[in-house]
C-alpha cells in the first residue's frame, strides 16, 4: 500500500483500477534542421496550432451549452495565448533562425515562461502559468505522431492518471460514464481542470508530482478528492472504509441535490437564515456548493498560528477580500482574533505565560485592547477588504459596555488612517458575541452601541453552568437545555427585537435540530452551523412550523429541567411527525 | 513616442479577461505597445503572456508607451479600458 499526497481539487470519493493516460512525453530532443527542412517545420508548428485551435473551439462551444459563459471564458483566454506573439512569430522565428525542431523551440519558449512566472509573488498571478502549460502541451501533443489512449475509448470504468489533463479531457469524462474521477502529476486547485472537474462532479486529486510515471494500468487505486490523497494498492480494511464514506456521501449529494436550491423557510412561511461557520485560513470556494446565504461567523484565530511572526496587514487584507468576494451579495461576518496569551508568546509578544485557566483568562478582545496595534492592523485589514461592504466585523468575549466602547475608538481611528493615507476602506456593521453571562444580561446596553449579536452558545454554556466540557468529572452537566440557558437565550433575543437589531446563533446548539426549534421559535434571525451540518440543519428549519414552535419555546422557558424540556420536544417532534 | 502612468483601478487587478482585452486593444494599431510596471517589468501589451505577467493587482501603477502610427488613439484607448475598469462590474 502506498498513500501519495496531492492536492484536492474536487470532492468525492473514486474507486477502482487505475487507467494510465497522458503519460508525461518526457523533454523535447533537440534536431537540427537544412533551411529546407526548416521552412516545412514552421508549417508542421502551425498546423499543430491550427489544429489546436479547432479544438479550443470545439470544446469552447461544448462548455458553452454545458457549464455557461463563465467557463467559456476560459477558453477564450486559451484563445488569445493561442494568438500570442510568442507562438504566432517568436517560435516560428526560432525554428528558422537556429534551425532547430518545432518541438524543441516549443519546449524552450515553456521553460522561459515557467521561469519567469515562478518570479511572481501573487499567488493567483504565478497558477495563471498552468493556463500556459495547458495550451503548449496541446500543441506538443499535435506535434507528436504517437497514439495515446484516449478518455473516449475507455471501456472498464476507471480512475484515470495523467502528467496533465486538458479541459478537452475533461470534458469527455463527463459524457464518459466509465470514468469515476481523476488524478495527476501537475495542476492546481485554481486550474481549469479542477473547476471543470468540480462542475462535472467528478472526484479529482492533482499536483500529485510523479503519480502518472509510478502507476500502472490496473493498479487498484482510491482518489481521495476530500483530503487530497491517493491510496495505491489499499488494503481490504481501508478499501471498506473508504466504501462506507463514499456511501455516506453519496447520501449527503442526494440531500444536497434537492436542498440546495430550496429557501429556508418554516411550513407556515417564516424565513431563518442559515448561515455557514468558517475559518479565514481555508479556501472560502470550498462550500460554495451549498449555495449558503452567508457567513455568520468567520473565525480568525487560525491566521495567527503555527507561525512566529504576526500576520500582516496586507496578508491578512488579501484572505479577507478573497473571503468578501468568494460570498459577494451576502454577509460576511469576520470575527476579530480570539487569541489566548500562550499564542501571543508564541507571536514574539513580551511578557505573558501559560494561563492556568485560559477559559477565564486573558484572552479575545481583552488581549486587544491590551495590544492594541494588533487589533489595529486586523481592523485596517477588514475595512480595507470591505470594498463591497458586505463585510461585518464581530468581536468575542465582551463582557463589559467599555470593551465594545474601546473597540469602537480603536475602529475609528483605523478608518480615520486609512482616509488620511487616501487608502480605499469601507467601515463594516459591527457586531458583538455573546458567551458571557455578564455581556447576556446587560444585552439591552450593549446593543445601544452595536449593529447586531451573535450568541456562541458553547462559552455561554459553559460560563452560565460553570462546566468546563473537557472535564471529565463533570462535562455530563454540560446541558444546552438547562432553563437557565433557555432564559438567558429568551432574554438575549426579547432584547434584540426590542431594538430593532438581528440576533444569530454560532455555537453548536444552532447545529442541533432539537435546539434549531426553539431558537427559531424565540424569534432568532440566523442560525450560523458548520458546513457538515449545513443541509441538515436547513432542513429541520424547513420542517417546523414557526407558530407551534414560538408556543413550545415559551411554555419550555416555564419548565424546571432539562429533563423535561427535552421530553416537551420529543413529544412535540412525535406529535408533528403523524401530522 | 507618448509615455503615460496609468493606475489599475479595477477590484480584480489585470487578470486574464483585462489581460485579454488590453491585448485586443493594443493589437488593433499599428504602433508599438508597452508597459512597464513598478518593479521595471517591461512587456508588449500586444502579448497576453507579457501583459499577465506583470501581476498588476489593484492599485498598482503602470507605464504605458505607444511608438508608430496611430500611437495617440492606442494610448486612448487603452486608458479608457483602464478608466472603465475593463466593464467588471
Amino acid at each position: 500500500m502506498l498513500i501519495k499526497k496531492g492536492i484536492a481539487a474536487s470532492l468525492g470519493i473514486a474507486m477502482g483500477p487505475a487507467l494510465v493516460i497522458n503519460k508525461e512525453q518526457g523533454r523535447a530532443e533537440k534536431r537540427m534542421l537544412t533551411p529546407e527542412e526548416a521552412h516545412a517545420e514552421v508549417h508542421r508548428f502551425k498546423t499543430a496550432v491550427e489544429q489546436t485551435r479547432a479544438d479550443l473551439k470545439a470544446m469552447r462551444d461544448k462548455v458553452l451549452s454545458v457549464l455557461g459563459k463563465k467557463h467559456a471564458r476560459l477558453i477564450d483566454a486559451h484563445n488569445l495565448i493561442l494568438s500570442d506573439v510568442i507562438i504566432t512569430q517568436t517560435i516560428p522565428k526560432k525554428i528558422r533562425g537556429k534551425l532547430i525542431n518545432a518541438e524543441y523551440a516549443l519546449q524552450e519558449a515553456l521553460d522561459n515562461i515557467e521561469r519567469q512566472f515562478a518570479k511572481i509573488d501573487d499567488e493567483y498571478f504565478r497558477e495563471r502559468r498552468f493556463d500556459f502549460i495547458d495550451v503548449f502541451k496541446k500543441i506538443a501533443s499535435h506535434l507528436a505522431s504517437a497514439e495515446k489512449a484516449s478518455s473516449e475509448n475507455i471501456s472498464e470504468p476507471s480512475v484515470l492518471v495523467a502528467s496533465s489533463l486538458f479541459p478537452s479531457d475533461t470534458m469527455a469524462f463527463r459524457e464518459n460514464k466509465s470514468v469515476l474521477g481523476f488524478c495527476t502529476d501537475l495542476g492546481s486547485k485554481a486550474s481549469h481542470t479542477a473547476i471543470f472537474a468540480q462542475s462535472a462532479g467528478l472526484p479529482a486529486v492533482v499536483g500529485l508530482v510523479d503519480i502518472s510515471s509510478q502507476l500502472r494500468t490496473g493498479d487498484y487505486i482510491i482518489a481521495d478528492g476530500e483530503q487530497g490523497i491517493v491510496i495505491v494498492n489499499p488494503s481490504a480494511a481501508i478499501i471498506n472504509k473508504y466504501k462506507a464514506r463514499k456511501a455516506e456521501l453519496e447520501k449527503e449529494e442526494a440531500l444536497f441535490s434537492r436542498l440546495k436550491d430550496l429557501p429556508a423557510v418554516t411550513v407556515d412561511g417564516h424565513k431563518v437564515n442559515v448561515f455557514l461557520n468558517l475559518d479565514a485560513e481555508g479556501s472560502p470556494f470550498k462550500w460554495k456548493r451549498l449555495k449558503a446565504g452567508g457567513i455568520g461567523l468567520c473565525r480568525t484565530e487560525g491566521l495567527f498560528m503555527n507561525r512566529s511572526i504576526l500576520p500582516s496587514e496586507d496578508e491578512q487584507y488579501e484572505k479577507y477580500l478573497e473571503l468578501a468576494k468568494a460570498y459577494s451579495g451576502c454577509p460576511v461576518i469576520i470575527r476579530t482574533a480570539d487569541i489566548g496569551g500562550d499564542r501571543a508568546t508564541k507571536l514574539g509578544i513580551k511578557g505573558l505565560h501559560d494561563e492556568r485557566n485560559p477559559f477565564m483568562g486573558f484572552r479575545g478582545i481583552r488581549l486587544f485592547l491590551k495590544y492594541p496595534e494588533l487589533l489595529k492592523t486586523q481592523l485596517r485589514a477588514l475595512f480595507r477588504a470591505n470594498i463591497k461592504g458586505n463585510i461585518s466585523i464581530m468581536i468575542p468575549m465582551v463582557t463589559s459596555y467599555n470593551e465594545v466602547e474601546a473597540f469602537r475608538q480603536i475602529a475609528d481611528s483605523a478608518i480615520a488612517e486609512l482616509a488620511a493615507e487616501g487608502r480605499p476602506a469601507k467601515p463594516c456593521r459591527l457586531g458583538i458575541m455573546i458567551e458571557i453571562p455578564s455581556a447576556a444580561l446587560i444585552v439591552d446596553q450593549l446593543l445601544s452601541l452595536v449593529d447586531f449579536i451573535s450568541v456562541g452558545t458553547n462559552d455561554l454554556i459553559q460560563y452560565s453552568l460553570a462546566v468546563d466540557r473537557v472535564n471529565q468529572y463533570v462535562s455530563s452537566l454540560y446541558e444546552p437545555f438547562h432553563p437557565a440557558v433557555l432564559r438567558l437565550l429568551h432574554l438575549i433575543t426579547e432584547a434584540a427585537k426590542r431594538c430593532g437589531k438581528e440576533v444569530s446563533i454560532c455555537g453548536e446548539m444552532a447545529s442541533d435540530p432539537e435546539a434549531a426549534a426553539f431558537l427559531v421559535g424565540i424569534g432568532v434571525d440566523t442560525l450560523s452551523v458548520t458546513p457538515k451540518m449545513f443541509l441538515r440543519i436547513k432542513n429541520a428549519v424547513r420542517k417546523l412550523n414557526f407558530k407551534t414552535s414560538a408556543a413550545m419555546a415559551l411554555s419550555a422557558l416555564d419548565l424546571p429541567s432539562a429533563k423535561k424540556v427535552r421530553a416537551l420536544f420529543d413529544r412535540e417532534n412525535s406529535t408533528h411527525s403523524k401530522l | 513616442m507618448i509615455k503615460k502612468n496609468i493606475k489599475v483601478v479595477n477590484e480584480l487587478g489585470i487578470h486574464a479577461r483585462p489581460a485579454g482585452m488590453i491585448v485586443n486593444t493594443a493589437s488593433s494599431f499599428p504602433c508599438e505597445v508597452w508597459l512597464e510596471n513598478e518593479d521595471g517589468m517591461n512587456v508588449n501589451a500586444k502579448s497576453i503572456m507579457g501583459v499577465m505577467m506583470l501581476a498588476a493587482a489593484c492599485g498598482s501603477n503602470l507605464l504605458l508607451t505607444a511608438n508608430g502610427g496611430k500611437e495617440e488613439d492606442a494610448v486612448k484607448a487603452i486608458e479608457k479600458l483602464f478608466a472603465d475598469k475593463f466593464d467588471e462590474d
